[in-house]
């Protein structure tokens, strides 16, 4: 019905054709990695570059800045364990109620920290997940100090035994990728056009009828959901759920990755999040474990460089230098 | 159902300790062009904020097409059909104007929560939204960001966001501040053709422009309604000759 007069360009706000090449050059790569880097790694990384993806779709998409996402990547680590351990379910499953859990708990706690706004929000969101670290260490069912040990990652769909590796990293590898392209898509959706509505100009959306803790408490329970299927598919790799996916160092941690890699881009929170994995790997290559208690201290050092240097972010900034160069 | 489209009484707004509105009876009858007018800091803008529930009122009461809305909240009375715009022009900055305008019709047609979907699907308010830049002069301007639009030209798209809401009533805040004088006409003739067939609330201090559209106006001083009239008689009140210093002009036409 509108045919008349098709739109003449894209319009300045979305590059599709650069997001989509940068998601198959990503995508080609890490199937190709396990040639050069071990799988074991990867896998794991590529959990914690989900949930940075998981995290920028709530900083960066909808301007909500929370400091308590371990609560959901660490507590739905608790649920894959022991939904694979002591209730035996396959992995699928056993991921799927990660994810639906911490899906749950992202609703109620947006329900809950969405009524305040900036430092009050990400002050709530932090109180909320410091009362998840004390449940954690104190139930009995997650086991305090311990945490879930011995967790079996079983067969895909009673096919495939992810206990190797390399089968493991793949299967993390197709979960990665399904993932950014949700995000992709809920932030090129209807739903994500009335976030960017939101985000751009609160009131005015207010003053268009829009229920705008509605999409924000949306917002939080996709972004909770997809740190969750990260946090679980962690569990499964390193076949472990303990507090330090809960605790607070966590949810900087993920900050960290979204700011180094570049906040609101596609591929920015995954480069923050390889990048923050690899730097004491690598550091340990060069030094050796004398090194390591210098560690801290260069990976600020490194850090503070990288956000000093790269206001936007390493692919914030890169993409920011090739519009200019167009 | 009663003539007036927006009713208010006792309505009163303190901002700790300090009273801001006071006491306002307001009535706008339907299908007319009502103006507030009134000094700086006379509590116009909060005034409006009260109507629209941007702000709660600390007393009073507001009836628009003669249901309570004094408990409802903003998105909500919007989406009854009480449209507003803002004294500083409020657009969505990055994105493209067409874009702006399919955020209002996007809401309007229901609001989606649809975060499975393709927002192609947003495509088919393209021509609804041409059609209503069209109409208030913005052809050609579709694709650009809206943050980069003159002045002028972001206070009508503004205009155009609001009318794809198809409101009932218009509650406009200074409309027409900070136009140049081609702007001014342009604005000022847009806005008393999206009157009709509506009511609109405007709080203009261009007294020539308030003059030549509005069919009653309300003088707002200290959050009190001083006087209420058509053009005439209130710019012949000594009360708000005095609250103005001079300031009222003769009626002229835009
Ligand atoms: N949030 C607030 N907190 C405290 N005081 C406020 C607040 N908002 C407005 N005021 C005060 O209320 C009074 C009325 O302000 P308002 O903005 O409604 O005036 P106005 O008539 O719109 O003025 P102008 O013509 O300058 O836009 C002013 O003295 C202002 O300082
Ligand atoms: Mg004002």
């Amino acid at each position: 019905m509108t045919h008349a007069l098709p739109s003449s360009q894209p319009t300045a706000a979305r590059p599709k054709p650069a997001e989509f090449l940068a998601f198959a050059v990503l995508a080609a790569l890490l199937a190709v990695a396990p040639l050069a880097i071990y799988p074991f790694f990867l896998a794991t990384a590529l959990c914690f570059a989900l949930f940075a993806a998981a995290f920028n779709l709530l900083v960066g998409y909808s301007g909500l800045l929370s400091f308590g996402h371990a609560l959901f990547f660490g507590g739905a680590a608790y649920v894959a364990a022991q939904a694979a351990k002591v209730w035996a379910w396959p992995p699928e499953l056993a991921l799927i109620a990660a994810t639906a859990f911490a899906g749950a708990l992202g609703l109620g706690v947006g329900a809950l920290s969405i009524r305040r706004q900036g430092i009050y929000f990400s002050m709530i969101t932090l109180a909320l997940a410091q009362m998840g670290y004390f449940l954690a260490l104190q139930a009995p069912l997650t086991h305090g100090e311990d945490g879930i040990q011995g967790v079996p990652r079983g067969k895909l769909l009673g096919l495939l035994p992810l206990s190797d590796d390399r089968a493991m990293y793949y299967f993390v590898l197709a979960l990665f990728l399904a993932g950014l392209l949700a995000i992709h898509r809920i932030v090129h959706s209807p739903f994500g056009a009335a976030l960017k509505a939101i985000r751009e100009n609160e009131s005015r959306a207010i003053s268009l009828g829009y229920s705008v803790d509605a999409y924000k408490r949306v917002a939080f329970g996709l972004s909770a959901a997809l740190a969750g299927l990260a946090g679980g598919a962690k569990a499964l790799v390193t076949q472990s759920a303990t507090l330090t996916d809960m605790h607070w160092t966590m949810s900087g941690e993920v900050i960290l990755m979204v700011l180094l890699g570049g906040m609101g881009t596609m591929t920015g929170p995954v480069i923050g999040a390889i990048f923050v994995m690899a730097i004491p790997e690598v550091l340990n290559r060069i030094g050796g474990p004398n090194f390591s208690q210098w560690m801290t201290v260069i990976q600020g050092a490194i850090f503070v460089i990288c956000v000093l240097a790269f206001r936007r972010g390493l692919i914030g900034e890169l993409a920011a230098r090739a519009r200019r160069t167009l | 159902m009663t003539v007036y489209a927006l009713e208010t009484s006792g309505l009163t707004k303190q901002f700790a300790g300090f009273t801001a509105v006071s006491d306002v009876g307001l009535r706008v009858r339907r299908h007319t062009i009502h103006g507030l007018i009134g000094p700086n800091g006379a509590g116009k803008s909060t005034c409006f904020n009260l109507l629209t529930k941007f702000l709660a009122p600390t007393r009073g009461t507001i009836l628009y097409e003669g249901a309570d809305i004094s408990r409802a909240g903003p998105a909500e009375v919007a989406r009854m059909g009480l449209a507003r715009s803002f004294q500083i022009s409020a657009v969505f900055p990055h994105l493209t104007a067409l874009e702006n305008v399919r955020a209002a019709l996007q809401r309007r047609r229901g609001e989606s929560f649809d975060f499975w979907r393709s927002d192609r699907i947003l495509k088919r308010y393209d021509a609804d939204a041409r059609a209503l830049m069209a109409e208030v002069g913005l052809t050609g301007w579709e694709e650009t960001l809206a943050g980069e639009m003159p002045y002028g030209r972001k206070r009508a798209l503004e205009l155009a966001t609001t009318l794809a809401l198809a409101p009932k009533m218009l509650l406009l805040d200074e409309p027409l501040a900070g136009l140049g004088q081609e702007d001014v006409g342009r604005i000022a003739a847009l806005i008393k053709r999206a009157a009709e067939g509506r009511t609109v609330l405007m709080v203009e201090h261009n007294l020539n422009v308030v003059a030549s559209l509005c069919d009653v106006i309300t003088v707002l001083t200290r959050g009190k309604i001083l006087a209420e009239g058509d053009y005439a008689a209130v710019s012949a009140n000594p009360a708000v000759q005095q609250a103005y210093l001079g300031e009222m002009a003769e009626p002229a036409h835009v």
